[in-house]
């Protein structure tokens, strides 16, 4: 059992506490969202936010989180996919197959509550999740797009 | 910062015996391949359904991997419909339904870049007469000839009289019109909705967790299987004992799927991998326990000098030019095995009873998936179907490949009428792909003493795709596919180089390893072999590179096209900037024309890639926005595979598991990428794959100008640039 605060609901979750928490989300919070890619914390695709930092949840054990600690995730970053980092992703196209996508997202809002003026260099260090289709120069592109503070609201 | 938590990948094992109490919520998605709207208004042909309330659902047959296909095509048959492309949805038809309708949807195969330039006609067709069918329903009703009438974005309108209706109202009248005998497409320089950059239709739902993949689907009372092959390639299972774990949580089921293979079935997924750790399992490693990468370099090496090969392009006499006056140059370069490493690992989700099979997977190939799936069902393909999703990647592993499937199906069909959702570890898929085949190439040029190239020997010695995959492909025991790029003529892999003796090669060497079809496939590594060796040849004779490739190309002046363009754009005819060096790379593939220039410094033995210049000929450019979003992806997955791109056998086995040992490029080693995409019409090409080839040889030979290090064994990582 282990009590997890997820997305602003605290709730008692069924589970063995040495399940990682990306399994946890995904297989009885039934939050798919988060991406399984490599279950060794190399890829990113789990990444969620816990107190507001990017985390990788596939290699957290749910025993090691409080009912205090605040975990996000891609479907609770905004009720609407309203986040400046959601709408710039939408404004430049950013996903081919997607998969990744969330956890990219979830790094970079991660990122930019941080740094809200990251540098070309501090993308590069802090955003080392893995996309094999290579949507890397947009990924940069809609960081500095969010960070802008100009996001569109739409890009219809 | 992200917190990347230290622990290893063994971490959780030692926990896994702990009694587990877990409930599965059950919640549900919509499984997509359901053809909802059927429900509420019939179809008016095989690609568009019209609603009442103006949705226009457009069918799409190809799969979606990333690569934009299906916007493009929606974007085909949207422009013939002349619908409101605002109100445009997709779905995809299922291969059972295909194969009752007398393929009606043509091949639902997805690769080879072939998504659109291989169906094109045949779905512009479906929407013009689909176009033609609702004009015909309005004008019955209004009784006036069709002719009269005109169509713009879903409002067919009557001039004369002053009247208009929409699609959606005419919808039923049109489904119940006899199709025309023939429709006229339009000159694609009349379109306005192909030909532009528009936004892909399914962005929105990968921004905020709702896009259902293959391996995030839930049915009610599903169950999950963890799955371990034997990692030695040939290699069986001795013996398990299955009584070892069936009392850990949540286990249901021990299934030893076939003789090298075994899955665990438990409630969750976690549950059955962590019980799949813990079984007690003995290998017979087979006859290739012994296999080593090094072993198989020294049987390629041996493919360069054997006498017998298959010739791919000849002209001239070669040998004998190669036997006679003037200088030899010569080169050997080798191309290791990759793995695709698709972000979402192989799942497969079946239900299986004696009566019907039903499979949900992300596939390139669904009518592939079916014939895999009632194989293994042991029932005829019309008891079973096939439901697509969108693939968390493919790259070539998930089209002529169903062995998830087959997995799958033979795990549901020991818990009849249960799903079984079975999910590869990403170990699991390092160990068990599909690889990119392992080539050398022995190139040997003569330059007279002028220093023109007057001959030409290009011995490619390695591993046929064809001959372990597709053996009916091949031609008295030739694989043609070992030369893309490389071939004299025809429309899709036309060498862009005249040179009057000219042999190329392939002394057939198959070690036992399983390749497969990965994006680029052979254009990979036989553009980096002839444009590295160019490069190299150039600077033998004392000649530019570009000024050396030029001469060659007269005969050629597509590839010439895009070659010139990135010459221009990047600067060739200035000085790069201080500390910056520039190379060059152009071939023809997948029936497209490309060319690369990039612009690299080396500091400290670190290579920068600063800036690349792309430029793709497809004929005719149905998105371009797209376009670009696949050069620039292609640069991703080229240079990543050059870079780092390494698959190492030892005992038998690959040694890499996962992305700790299996580096792949990440974001600070990504260059920016122009593109410039020069459709010159008149012929259609891919654009999924043809720039992966050109990404390597324009980044070494740039390499080369910056330190003069030639780097010929792949990938870069094993080298020293300092």
């Amino acid at each position: 059992m282990a009590r997890l605060t997820i997305n602003g609901t605290t709730r008692d979750i069924d589970v063995d506490p040495d399940t990682p928490l990306l399994w946890a989300l995904r297989e009885q919070a039934g939050l798919t969202g988060t991406k399984y890619g490599c279950g060794i914390a190399q890829c990113g695709s789990c990444t969620v936010h816990v107190d507001g930092v990017a985390t990788r949840s596939c290699s957290m054990p749910v025993s090691a989180f409080t009912p205090e600690q605040q975990i996000v995730t891609i479907e609770g970053l905004s009720p609407d996919g309203s986040h400046p980092v959601q709408r710039a992703w939408l404004a430049l196209d950013v996903p081919q197959c997607g998969y990744c996508q969330a956890g990219m997202i979830m790094a970079a809002a991660a990122l930019i509550a941080q740094n809200p003026k990251p540098s070309d260099a501090d993308i590069d260090a802090e955003m080392t999740n893995i996309c094999r289709c290579g949507t890397y120069n947009r990924v940069r592109a809609a960081i500095k797009l969010a960070a802008s503070g100009e996001t569109p609201a739409s890009n219809g | 910062m992200t917190f990347v938590p230290a622990v290893s990948r063994r971490h959780f094992i030692a926990g896994s015996l702990a009694a587990m109490g877990g409930l599965t919520l059950g919640f549900h998605v919509p499984l997509p391949g359901r053809a909802a709207a059927e429900e509420t208004a019939p179809e008016i042909n095989a690609w568009v359904v019209v609603k009442p309330d103006e949705t226009v659902i457009i069918r799409i047959a190809r799969s979606e991997m990333g690569q934009g296909t299906l916007t493009g095509l929606a974007q085909l048959v949207a422009e013939e419909l002349e619908c409101d492309w605002a109100r445009v949805t997709t779905e995809y038809p299922t291969p059972a339904a295909n194969l009752a309708r007398n393929r009606v949807w043509g091949s639902f195969s997805t690769g080879g870049s072939r998504g659109i330039r291989e169906s094109h006609e045949y779905v512009r067709k479906g929407g013009a007469t689909a176009r033609a069918m609702l004009v015909a329903a309005a004008a019955a009703e209004w009784k006036v000839a069709p002719a009269e009438c005109t169509v713009a974005k879903g409002v067919i309108s009557h001039g004369a009289s002053g009247r208009s209706t929409t699609y959606g109202k005419v919808t039923a009248a049109a489904a119940q019109m006899a199709p025309p005998a023939d429709v006229t497409l339009k000159d694609p320089k009349d379109w306005t909705i192909a030909g532009k950059p528009l936004p892909r239709l399914d962005t929105a739902d990968k921004l905020t967790g709702k896009q259902v993949y293959g391996i995030d689907l839930q049915q009610p009372g599903m169950l999950n299987a963890a799955i371990k092959a034997c990692p030695v390639f040939g290699g069986k299972i001795r013996s398990f004992d299955a009584s070892a774990i069936t009392a850990m949580p949540g286990v249901r089921k021990v299934v030893q799927v076939d003789e090298a293979t075994v899955a665990v079935v438990a409630d969750t997924w976690w549950r059955a991998k962590t019980a799949l750790d813990a079984l007690p399992i003995t290998w017979d490693d087979g006859p290739n326990k012994d296999l080593t990468s090094a072993a198989i370099a020294d049987m390629l090496a041996q493919g360069l000098e054997a006498q017998e090969a298959f010739i791919g392009n000849e002209n001239g006499d070669a040998h004998k030019a190669l036997a006679g006056p003037g200088r030899q140059v010569t080169a050997t370069y080798a191309y290791p095995y990759q793995n695709h490493a698709t972000m979402e690992p192989m799942n497969a989700t079946a239900v299986w009873t004696a009566e019907k099979c039903e499979v949900w997977v992300p596939t390139q190939n669904g009518e592939g998936s079916l014939a895999a799936a009632a194989e293994a069902a042991g029932l005829p393909a019309q008891q079973c179907d096939i439901h697509k999703i969108h693939l968390g990647g493919g790259f070539g592993r998930r089209g002529a490949f169903q062995d998830y499937v087959r997995q799958a199906v033979l795990i549901a069909k020991e818990l009849p009428g249960i799903p079984v959702k079975l999910i590869w570890s990403r170990e699991e898929d390092m160990l068990h792909g599909a690889y990119h085949p392992t080539t050398q190439c022995k190139l040997t040029g003569v330059l007279d003493e002028q220093n023109n190239l007057t001959a030409l020997h290009m011995r490619i010695s390695g591993q046929s795709i064809l001959a372990a995959v597709r053996p009916d492909g091949m031609q008295n025991g030739k694989d043609p596919v070992v030369f893309q790029g490389l071939l004299a003529t025809g429309p899709e892999n036309e060498f862009g180089y005249s040179i009057d003796n000219l042999l190329v090669d392939h002394a057939m060497r198959n070690p036992p390893v399983p390749p497969g079809f990965w994006r680029g496939v052979n254009l990979n590594q036989n553009a980096l072999y002839v444009e590295c060796f160019m490069d190299e040849l150039a600077h033998a004779a004392g000649q530019d590179p570009l000024a050396f490739r030029r001469k060659l190309m007269a005969k050629h002046p597509k590839h010439l096209a895009v070659l010139n363009a990135v010459a221009e754009r990047i600067g060739w005819d200035k000085p790069a900037p201080q500390g910056v060096h520039r190379g060059l790379a152009q071939i023809m593939g997948f029936a497209s024309y490309v060319a690369a220039a990039a612009e690299v410094s080396v500091t400290d033995g670190r290579l920068k890639i600063h800036r690349i210049v792309a430029a793709t000929d497809p004929g005719h450019a149905v998105n371009p926005a797209q376009i670009e979003r696949q050069v620039e992806g292609s640069f991703a997955y080229g240079l990543s595979a050059s870079l780092y791109g390494e698959c190492v056998v030892a005992q038998g086995r690959m040694e890499q598991e996962n992305f700790d040992t299996y580096e792949v490029m990440r974001m600070a080693d990504m260059p920016p990428v122009e593109t410039i995409v020069l459709p010159s019409g008149g012929f259609w090409g891919g654009v999924g794959e043809p720039t992966i080839a050109v990404a390597a040889p324009a980044v070494l030979n740039a390499l080369f100008a910056a330190t003069g290090k030639r780097i010929r064994t792949m990938p870069l990582k094993n080298h020293s640039l300092a």
